[in-house]
């Protein structure tokens, strides 16, 4: 087995989450996992996001459906974030009227 | 160090059962969760405190606790040597420090536990992290400031993270507002798991006379009535030297130009820079001699 790889029976066991929501989050397209041998296993640059989606269900009761949505938003939000990044450095340009006035 | 009110906090009465409790937790965390609140500093800090209300009053011996001496904290003895060890605790588990001046902060904040919490109960691990660190590492944010020269250039810092020297190289053009991310440079993980990574955001300011827009840069450069009406030269600073500018005769005010390349260096990409934009502000003189004058007047009845 890859050394980036964790099977998912692992993880399962360290982060004390059932096989059949990992299942889940597979079929409903949320996560990656990969099959070797027909074992699945997960990639250790996956684990992160799979970690919020655990923590999403099982600390804060939310469903597979509200992940789901929740999912879509927060890449929006991400989205909007950089924009907002963008437009503020943008903005910079215009703080001072010496430069203001010429652009 | 001030008293936490955990019952005000997590919005229940004094007689709250432990399912008012766990219903009131999860339905502010669902409001103010990190996961939720990506990049929400605010968000986070209430969230902390919600879990650490959550933390006491969800476990039966803490909540007694703090239900017997919580109030009078100041005046429990019992817990002033825990108090003290605490606080040395958790101030050596903040300091992030380096050299140069930057700020640093764990990232995911739920076992930043207030003063208040760690006088009562000392270092204690919480319960809520167990899921969080039994195999992947935590996440360390971290905000790195840089003025405009230092991003202009790749260079190296050595940043210190929980007493580990990391040498990071800066790549030449990194934005205001930027992330990197410095894999494995988190907490170590467990049981075999990988490290958490090191988010580290850029924080740029500029004490330079450009501004900054991507990869171009802007200023305005001041010329005579002369020079903006007859031509001639003048040299311009930019971020590489100074450069000698050809003025054509009959410059208009505001007129701008363009320097191909001397711009901010495109960030990965070596070689490779914005342009320079440059605005001429045409001085009009003051303070003219009589004879001046005298010659203004002459060049204005040339005009009529």
């Amino acid at each position: 087995m890859p050394e980036h790889l964790i099977s998912t029976d692992d993880f399962c066991s360290h982060y004390k989450v059932e096989y059949s929501f990992i299942n889940s989050l597979q079929q409903h397209g949320l996560i990656e996992i990969t099959s070797i041998d027909q074992h699945s296993f997960i990639d250790h640059d996956h684990l992160k996001n799979i970690e919020k989606l655990v923590r999403l269900h099982y600390d804060l009761d939310i469903n597979l459906e509200g992940i789901e949505a929740i999912t879509y938003l927060l890449n929006r939000v991400k989205n909007m974030q950089a924009e907002i990044i963008a437009l503020k450095n943008r903005l910079r340009l215009y703080e001072d009227k010496q430069v203001s006035d010429t652009f | 160090m001030e008293y936490v009110d955990y019952y005000k906090v997590l919005g229940v009465d004094k007689k709250a059962t432990a399912d008012d409790i766990k219903n009131a937790y999860r339905k502010l965390a669902r409001k103010h969760h990190p996961d939720l609140n990506p990049n929400d500093k605010e968000a986070n800090k209430k969230f902390q405190q919600i879990n650490e209300a959550n933390e006491v009053l969800s476990d039966p011996e803490k909540r007694k606790k703090y239900d017997q001496y919580g109030k009078d904290w100041k005046h429990a003895e019992e817990f002033a040597r825990r108090g003290s060890f605490g606080e040395r605790q958790r101030q050596s588990q903040r300091q992030y420090s380096n050299q140069g001046g930057q700020t640093f902060s764990g990232g995911f904040g739920e076992d930043d536990f207030s003063d208040f919490f760690a006088s009562m109960f000392g270092g204690q691990e919480s319960r809520g992290r167990s899921r969080q660190t039994k195999f992947r590492g935590q996440d360390y944010n971290a905000e790195l400031k840089l003025d405009l020269i230092d991003a202009y250039k790749t260079h190296q810092q050595t940043i210190t993270v929980n007493g580990k020297n990391v040498r990071i190289t800066i790549p030449a053009g990194i934005e205001n507002g930027q992330q990197i991310r410095l894999k494995g440079y988190g907490a170590p993980g467990v049981n075999g798991g990988p490290n958490g990574d090191l988010y580290i955001t850029f924080s740029i300011t500029n004490n330079t006379n450009f501004k900054r827009m991507g990869n171009d840069l802007y200023t305005t450069v001041e010329i005579d009535l002369y020079t903006a009406v007859l031509g001639g030269e003048v040299t311009v600073d930019t971020l590489s030297g100074k450069v000698k500018l050809k003025v054509k005769p009959e410059t208009q005010n505001e007129t701008k130009i363009r320097l191909k390349g001397k711009g901010f260096p495109v960030y990965k990409k070596e070689g490779e820079f914005g342009d320079m934009f440059i605005t001429f502000s045409v001085k009009i003189p003051t303070n003219l001699t009589e004879k001046q004058k005298e010659l203004f007047k002459e060049l204005a009845k040339t005009t009529s």
